[in-house]
């Protein structure tokens, strides 16, 4: 039980609290590049939730069986970022050959996620928080589905945006980032669910 | 194009940051304060030089079709190599920059000059390049570090500035303020240059280092946002 409450409390945090998009800026570039349609939205979402959970099944035992053991704890950048871009690719072609209707679908967004900071980012954190197996699948399952929720509300707030008329220079990129600014800030008011929910 | 002009282009006319919308995770999470933003630029300007030159020495050796992966573990030990530096000489930067310091691997801005400019060019074109770029990343961190420490705490490189401290608007150093500054110093820089719209291409495909590895990049597909759905 005591288990169950904290990988909640995980999960809740890593996906109302500790955003990944909208409070730790990782993953900004597929935030702000795919996030014009509802439909890319999602599927750029759950692409990003399947790596997520890949890579922190792949890497986590690389850290503690591999690297620490050996002393190579100073490798985790290069292994991590190599891990991940092979994953990505081994996924693509499994996905492709396997299950067809599911490529249909992420495979596009697949190839993007290699250089998406936040996978990387998540199987780091994973380790400098020095959480467990468990903890660890939990937390990158949040940190995805914080980073879906993020991409679906924005990219209702972005459908909005089409039909305003901001002045001139503000027009394109800086009236999304100022309205990302405003989702941010609405996240705000998660912070002490995790507290009050568990008091 | 001569060599000064070379330098000079990452400052202003192709700045990574402000112009072409690279590296936005960086300077969205770093520019909190001013020592911050100057040690990632730091940083980063050395990993860009280091990969610049030797991705462009190397250009004639690295087979083409496996050039993104080589050029990311040429990247990845580069960064590794600046953390290893940061944490022995200063341990305060390191733990403030914490994991962007090892994201520096995944910059946009860093693959994309490898890409884009130091596989074609010479290496001392590509260094200038890089140190154009790296100047330019860092001038760009700079400028939204000073006006998010100063507004939003009261302070300039630790200093304090004796008017601001007394009216400190605390949600420009948090997230949404990050948001924000950004926001409205790309649409300054939009109408200070008056080449409004120029900045929704390149965040497109065109300005993405993925491009190149998904094949999108002629064809605006998914990751532009600009085109239809296929």
């Amino acid at each position: 039980m005591e288990m169950l409450r904290s990988l909640t409390i995980i999960l809740l945090t890593s996906v109302l609290v500790n955003n990944y998009v909208l409070s730790r800026f990782l993953g900004i570039c597929p935030f702000l590049g795919v996030s014009k349609k509802l439909n890319q939205a999602c599927g750029m979402g759950m692409a990003v939730t399947f790596v997520m959970l890949m890579a922190t099944a792949a890497t986590w035992p690389i850290q503690y069986y591999l690297l620490d053991p050996n002393d190579l704890g100073y490798m985790r950048t290069i292994v991590f970022i190599l891990v991940i871009a092979a994953l990505v690719q081994l996924v693509e072609i499994i996905l492709k050959r396997y299950i067809p209707a599911l490529h249909a679908s992420l495979g596009i967004y697949l190839p993007l996620i290699t250089t998406n900071c936040a996978v990387l980012g998540v199987t780091i954190n994973n380790i400098n928080d020095g959480y467990n197996f468990l903890e660890s699948m939990v937390n990158s399952l949040g940190a995805g589905l914080g980073f879906l929720l993020a991409m679906v509300l924005f990219a209702g707030v972005r459908s909005r945006l089409e039909s305003a008329n901001p002045p001139k220079a503000f027009e394109g990129l800086p009236i999304t980032l100022v309205s990302a600014a405003i989702v941010a800030l609405s996240f705000f008011g998660f912070a002490g669910i995790v507290d009050g929910l568990f008091a | 194009m001569s060599k000064l002009q070379n330098f000079l282009k990452g400052i202003i006319k192709e700045n990574p940051v402000l112009v072409l919308v690279l590296g936005t995770c960086p300077t969205l999470a770093i520019t909190t304060s001013v020592m911050n933003a100057l040690g990632m630029g730091v940083a980063a300007t050395a990993v860009l030089l280091c990969s610049n030159m030797a991705v462009s020495a190397l250009r004639n050796v690295i087979p083409d079709k496996v050039r993104i992966p080589c050029y990311i573990v040429l990247i990845a030990g580069f960064v590794t190599i600046v953390e290893m530096i940061m944490h022995a000489f200063v341990p305060d930067l390191y733990e403030s920059l914490g994991i962007f310091l090892s994201l520096i691997v995944v910059n946009c801005i860093i693959l994309g000059r490898a890409e884009m400019y130091a596989s074609k060019n010479k290496v001392v074109d590509s260094a200038l390049d890089a140190l154009g770029m790296g100047v330019g990343f860092t001038l760009a961190l700079f400028i939204m570090s000073s006006i998010r420490e100063i507004f939003g705490a009261g302070t300039w490189c630790g200093l304090a500035i004796p008017f601001a401290g007394d009216y400190k608007v605390m949600i420009l150093t948090m997230a949404p303020g990050g948001f924000f500054v950004f926001g409205c110093l790309i649409a300054l820089v939009n109408k200070l240059t008056g080449k409004k719209g120029e900045n929704k291409k390149n965040m497109g495909c065109a300005g993405c280092p993925s491009a190149y590895m998904c094949g999108k990049k002629d064809s605006d597909g998914a990751c532009g946002g600009e085109g239809e759905d296929k």
